[in-house]
């Protein structure tokens, strides 16, 4: 391997989703979860679903994952396009060394081992763990572990990333930074990214577009798009003005639940 | 911001490695590997020179004759002779296959019969109580069961070692599947891991901690159920360490009797030490380890 970034992808790394409904439970039990929620993520693009507790966010992006099943609607992915999932804990394997998690799923797609070598070493060096790779999880920060398990979702070779709150348990500098490091990994390897968050500076600060979704159940209620140009800062007055229309938006939606 | 006039990229790669040596520092090792070894061993030398001690003072009260009764001295004196006698190493080739036939048998049985009751839900429904008590039923009352079934012979002992040591086995493996953080599974699956791939990469490492817990208590009952059955089942021609414990008190040789006991306590304790360095080797990889090591 010599060239450090996949080539760029086109349209095969847009998400469509068609009218998805999802419902946990029978009868009179059955609790809907996802009402009716359409949404496209263009390729390349970088989309933020926020929303408070109970809109269905996780849930929505285990059936765009394929862990979980639709009850209704569609979600159309590019032809073979498995996308990558994060999520807010680092979830790697305890009993493997920082390289080994990373090598998984290569060894699952069957790559010969010189190639699975070769890819491992890019993928630390693409986030900056190269002298870690013998180390084991335990043995790491909370945010140097969220890389780990980035560079073992880029070693997917996907162009859609989930993303579910995978910041949502570190300090604030340790998140900028990430900030910064998933803004040029998706920048350089054209991803598209579906991002789930409830803090509403961080969608402000990552997001080409924000989509609230309303909680029980689970609805698209509004959408903005954040023409703020890049690189940016959390703690700059665009992003803030952004983040406090967002708030607002959300505390509505919250407040209507409080009857 | 002074630090805006550099590229981003030069900025973040200075904060990460700077973080990243932050986060890492200060996570030494602890003492020496001799000093640790030294701190868990000495308490055990003066705990068993405690109870040699007791022993010898019990002898000196004049309890019991010494005939039934011999002192530490003496039985030492014994085991010594023991040791370089080809009876002790006859005895305990016998009893070592019967005891590895036995207990490999024993955790095939309990690997496929644990991984079928952890998932498939009927089995779970009619077997998983039944291989609970099955635990709790003493191996030795089996033995009359298998001496009618197989007499006085190897089959009868090797049926017993494997009843007694299967269901803790399997006990383990359905344990070890059960808490399976539900995270990694959903991880793995979306790492491109279905169906036997799953269990290769995924479930079987993270229920090896609580397989190998279940092969140590498997082991045990194996042991166990095993000197039962050589007490009980004596086969003439096969002088196991058993039969020679039978032996030794027909005969009333005091001394042989606890060389060979001491024997057996100490093959049990050196199997039962393999199985914790296993167990401890695996929590040290996975990090969860205490500070003081164990």
């Amino acid at each position: 391997m010599t060239s450090t970034t996949t080539t760029p992808r086109s349209a095969t790394g847009s998400v469509a989703l068609r009218g998805v409904t999802k419902v946990y439970g029978q009868g009179e039990h059955a609790v809907l979860a996802l009402d009716g929620v359409s949404l496209d993520v263009a390729p390349g693009e970088f989309v933020c679903l926020v929303g408070a507790s109970g809109c269905g966010k996780s849930t929505l992006l285990n059936l765009v994952a394929g862990l979980d099943r639709a009850s209704g609607g569609r979600i159309e992915l590019g032809e073979g396009v498995n996308p990558g999932l994060m999520f807010q804990e680092p979830a790697l394997f305890p009993w493997l060394t920082v390289e080994a998690n990373v090598e998984v799923p290569l060894k699952l797609r069957g790559l010969p081992r010189a190639e699975r070598r070769a890819k491992v070493a890019d993928l630390l060096r693409t986030v900056h763990l190269a002298e870690f790779g013998r180390k084991r999880p335990h043995e790491l920060s909370g945010g140097m572990r969220q890389r780990v398990a980035l560079a073992r979702t880029l070693a997917l070779d996907t162009p859609v990333l989930l993303m579910d709150e995978p910041f949502g348990a570190l300090d604030a500098m340790t998140r900028d930074i990430l900030h910064d490091e998933l803004e040029r990994i998706w920048s350089e390897r054209r991803l598209s990214v579906l991002f789930v968050t409830h803090n509403v500076r961080e969608a402000a600060r990552l997001a080409d577009r924000i989509i609230l979704l309303s909680s029980r159940p689970g609805r698209i209620i509004w959408s903005t798009r954040v023409d703020v140009p890049r690189p940016r800062r959390i703690d700059s007055p665009e992003i803030a003005t952004i983040a406090a229309e967002v708030t607002d938006r959300l505390r509505t939606e919250v407040g209507r639940h409080g009857q | 911001m002074a630090s805006d006039t550099l590229t981003g990229s030069t900025r973040t790669d200075a904060e990460i490695s700077g973080l990243d040596a932050l986060e890492t520092a200060g996570r030494q090792r602890g003492p020496s590997r001799v000093r640790r070894a030294w701190s868990a061993l000495w308490p055990k030398l003066a705990a068993l020179a405690l109870a040699i001690a007791f022993w010898q003072v019990v002898v000196w009260t004049g309890w019991k004759d010494p005939w039934a009764l011999p002192g530490p001295a003496t039985v030492f004196a014994d085991l010594g002779h023991y040791l370089v006698s080809s009876a002790l190493w006859d005895g305990l080739a016998t009893t070592g296959r019967r005891a590895a036939v036995g207990f490999a048998a024993a955790v095939a049985v309990g690997l496929v019969l644990g991984l079928a009751v952890a998932r498939v839900a009927v089995l779970r429904a009619a077997l998983g109580s039944m291989i609970t008590a099955l635990q709790t039923m003493p191996s030795i009352a089996w033995f009359p069961l298998a001496i009618l079934l197989f007499q006085l012979s190897e089959q009868a002992i090797f049926f017993v070692v494997v009843l007694g040591a299967a269901p803790s086995v399997a006990n383990g493996v359905i344990h070890g599947v059960d808490y399976v953080p539900p995270l990694l599974v959903r991880a793995g699956r979306n790492l491109g891991a279905r169906g036997l791939h799953l269990y290769r990469y995924v479930i079987a490492p993270a229920a090896l901690p609580a397989i190998v817990a279940g092969l140590k208590q498997g082991w045990a009952f194996a042991w166990r159920s095993l000197m039962a059955g050589e007490l009980l089942v004596v086969i003439a021609t096969r002088t196991s360490i058993g039969a020679q414990l039978t032996y030794a008190r027909e005969l009333n040789e005091a001394p042989r009797l606890m060389a060979i006991m001491i024997v057996i306590l100490v093959v049990g304790l050196l199997v039962d030490a393999a199985f914790g360095a296993a167990d401890k080797a695996i929590r040290r990889r996975w990090g969860v380890l205490d500070q003081a090591g164990n």
